[in-house]
């Protein structure tokens, strides 16, 4: 890590061919996250929140500036050594959950194992450790189909835990469930902050979200027109 | 390791689909051995029968003795030299003695080959014994086919005409002695046969003969002077092209089979790929590399292939078994083919033929199961997670 921080962003640009021109999605973004923090990236829709999520993920690169992730500078990244970055050290928690329907919750949480190369036993260890932070080891035998929204998203949050990744993305993760989800999935992640340390960077436009974050970056027409510490960063996280 | 079992995961895990498509593959795969098989099987009888009712293990062919030019007939034949009688004195060979002729049946002219055959000969499998009777008249055997074109019938008289050696003219009541079924038709249509001492004798060819059959199991045949020596693959190079075209036209059905099979998998593949879009930019979002994705992709095709096998192994075998152990009763429009098809048919199915439907279902399945995953390498895992193909 350089200076500490554990992402840096720096005059970060991102346009989308649109028609004749382009639309501009991120615009001079400069940014840095420590480690351990609970941040959000907060605005409208169009804001260029979720392009900036993919850009720290190595999902997507910047049209111009450059995002330095674990030291990593993501646009010189290749595409295996990006999926190698992903694989150890991010973990990504999407709005719809994203669980592979042929798999069982067990399963969905062991993949990421599966790509580290863990054995067995070392693996059934770690996923029935993640599936007890998220309160569903009672459905390591259910298929996504069988989960209520809330339990989907829970094991959502378990896969992107289980590796114990330096950084977890969180695109809107709350935004399809009811208030009590919502709380109890904020406090789960609030915990495993606090706990393992990890830095949790969401994108959401929620209010039971903002409520959590003890960072809120605003997002307007891709500029950061905010970017307040709401609480001290470590220890915080669960109202 | 991991990617050929995720790959097994999600093809059993995707239920129905992937047993509709197990299902019609291994169909492919039955299909194609069991016509191949029969193909093989009646390729396989038709030599064997050939072999044993005309052909024997070879031919000693009287130099100018040709069957394609009848007008050469006459004069091919020859004595049979001291070596060939050696080999027919040892129940080695038999001379068989061919002329041109005539039968009148129903009073109508009907131009035939008499054959001459040794009644007590035991080298082809014609049933020659019945000739041995010591009558006036000439004891003719004739085939099925014969009988039913001519409308002969056991015991009937028809007047038979042929040219001796000399070029003169003869005739002689025949009576029919015996009418066999052979599978045979080249031993059987157009023809009858006669004892080779009363032809030889009729036609004033005195231990001659027009060709000698050897003995199927005899070794490294010798040249003889004035005699050719014609070997199986000669002699069966009209039965073999004939296969060769019959296997030709099986071939299409299952290449038609196998590519509507194919064409099914490759559609089902690009449907696969578009809907399941969103897991893929998940798995790439978890680090799962394009590269990877795509073996992935092409490897639960190929485990299609694998489980059609396996399918195709549980019912195949013992549908294969059964037609193997039983045969195929033929109807009998095949008597008219050309092609020395017995009443049942017996399937061959080779090693041969079963490792290679295998392999050829297997790697089409993952050519085509592989064709369609080439849109991934151009994917971009925010697109895919959007849903969007790029």
């Amino acid at each position: 890590m350089e200076n500490g921080f554990l992402i840096k962003t720096e005059n970060l640009v991102k346009t989308y061919p649109m028609g004749q021109g382009f639309l501009v999605a991120l615009n001079r973004v400069n940014l840095t996250f420590q480690k351990g923090e609970f941040a959000g990236l907060v605005g409208p829709s169009g804001s260029g929140k979720t392009t900036l999520l993919n850009i720290i993920g190595s999902l997507d690169v910047p049209t111009e500036g450059s995002t330095v992730v674990l030291g990593e500078k993501i646009e010189n990244l290749s595409h295996k050594k990006a999926a190698q970055l992903r694989n150890k050290h991010i973990g990504f928690i999407f709005q719809t959950c994203n669980l592979l329907p042929v798999y069982t919750v067990y399963e969905n949480i062991e993949f990421p194992l599966l790509l580290l190369g863990m054995t067995a036993s070392e693996r059934k260890k770690t996923v029935m450790k993640a599936l007890e932070w998220v309160h569903l080891a009672d459905r390591a035998n259910s298929k996504p189909a069988q989960l209520s929204g809330g339990e989907s998203q829970r094991v959502a949050i378990a896969r992107a835990i289980v590796k114990e990744p330096k950084i977890i993305l969180a695109d809107e993760p709350t935004a399809n469930l009811d208030a009590e989800n919502s709380h109890n999935i904020m406090q789960i992640m609030g915990r495993l902050n606090r706990e393992l340390d990890t830095t949790f960077i969401f994108a959401t436009h929620d209010e039971k979200v903002m409520q959590y974050l003890r960072r809120k970056i605003t997002l307007i027409d891709g500029r950061v027109a905010k970017d307040k510490i709401l609480k001290p960063q470590k220890g915080g996280g669960e109202n | 390791m991991i990617i050929p079992r995720l790959a097994l995961r999600n093809v059993l895990g995707a239920g129905l689909r992937t047993w509709l498509k197990v299902i019609v593959l291994s169909f492919v795969f039955v299909v194609i051995i069991w016509m191949q098989g029969f193909i093989n099987g009646m390729n396989d009888q038709a030599e064997k029968a050939q072999m044993d009712a005309e052909y024997g293990g070879g031919q000693y062919w009287h130099k100018k003795y040709d069957p394609y030019d009848p007008f050469s007939l006459q004069d091919a034949h020859g004595k049979i030299t001291e070596p060939l009688q050696n080999l027919i004195d040892n129940n080695q060979a038999t001379p068989i003695l061919i002329v041109q002729g005539s039968i009148y049946p129903q009073g109508r002219l009907r131009p035939i080959l008499i054959k001459g055959i040794d009644p007590l000969q035991g080298i082809v499998s014609l049933p020659s014994n019945f000739l041995m009777q010591e009558e006036e008249n000439l004891p003719v055997l004739i085939g099925s086919r014969m009988a039913n074109n001519t409308g002969l019938k056991m015991g009937d008289y028809v007047t038979v005409q042929w040219r001796d050696v000399n070029g003169t003219f003869d005739a002689l009541d025949a009576q029919v002695v015996q009418i066999m079924n052979t599978t045979v038709p080249s031993i059987d249509n157009n023809q009858i046969w006669v004892p080779l001492r009363k032809l030889q004798m009729m036609t004033s060819m005195e231990d001659e003969a027009t060709l000698v059959v050897i003995d199927k199991n005899m070794e490294k045949p010798q040249n003889i002077s004035e005699w050719t020596f014609k070997n199986l693959n000669f002699l069966l190079k009209d039965i073999k092209a004939l296969a060769q075209t019959k296997t030709f036209g099986s071939m299409i059905i299952y290449v038609i089979l196998l590519f509507l099979a194919m064409l099914a998998i490759f559609d089902t593949q690009i449907l696969s790929i578009f809907r399941r879009r969103k897991e893929m930019g998940t798995l790439m979002a978890l680090g799962l590399t394009r590269g990877k994705l795509i073996l992935l992709f092409t490897l639960e095709g190929a485990l299609q292939g694998v489980l059609a096998a396996i399918m195709a192994a549980i019912y195949g075998i013992p549908l294969l078994w059964y037609s193997f152990a039983k045969g195929w009763t033929m109807p009998q429009i095949t008597d008219s083919m050309g092609f020395a098809i017995g009443e049942k048919l017996f399937p061959v199915f080779t090693a041969e033929l079963i490792i290679g439907t295998f392999a050829l279902v297997l790697i089409t399945t993952t050519i085509v199961s592989y064709l369609p995953t080439r849109k991934i390498s151009k994917l971009k895992p925010t697109d895919a997670l959007r849903g969007k193909l790029s």
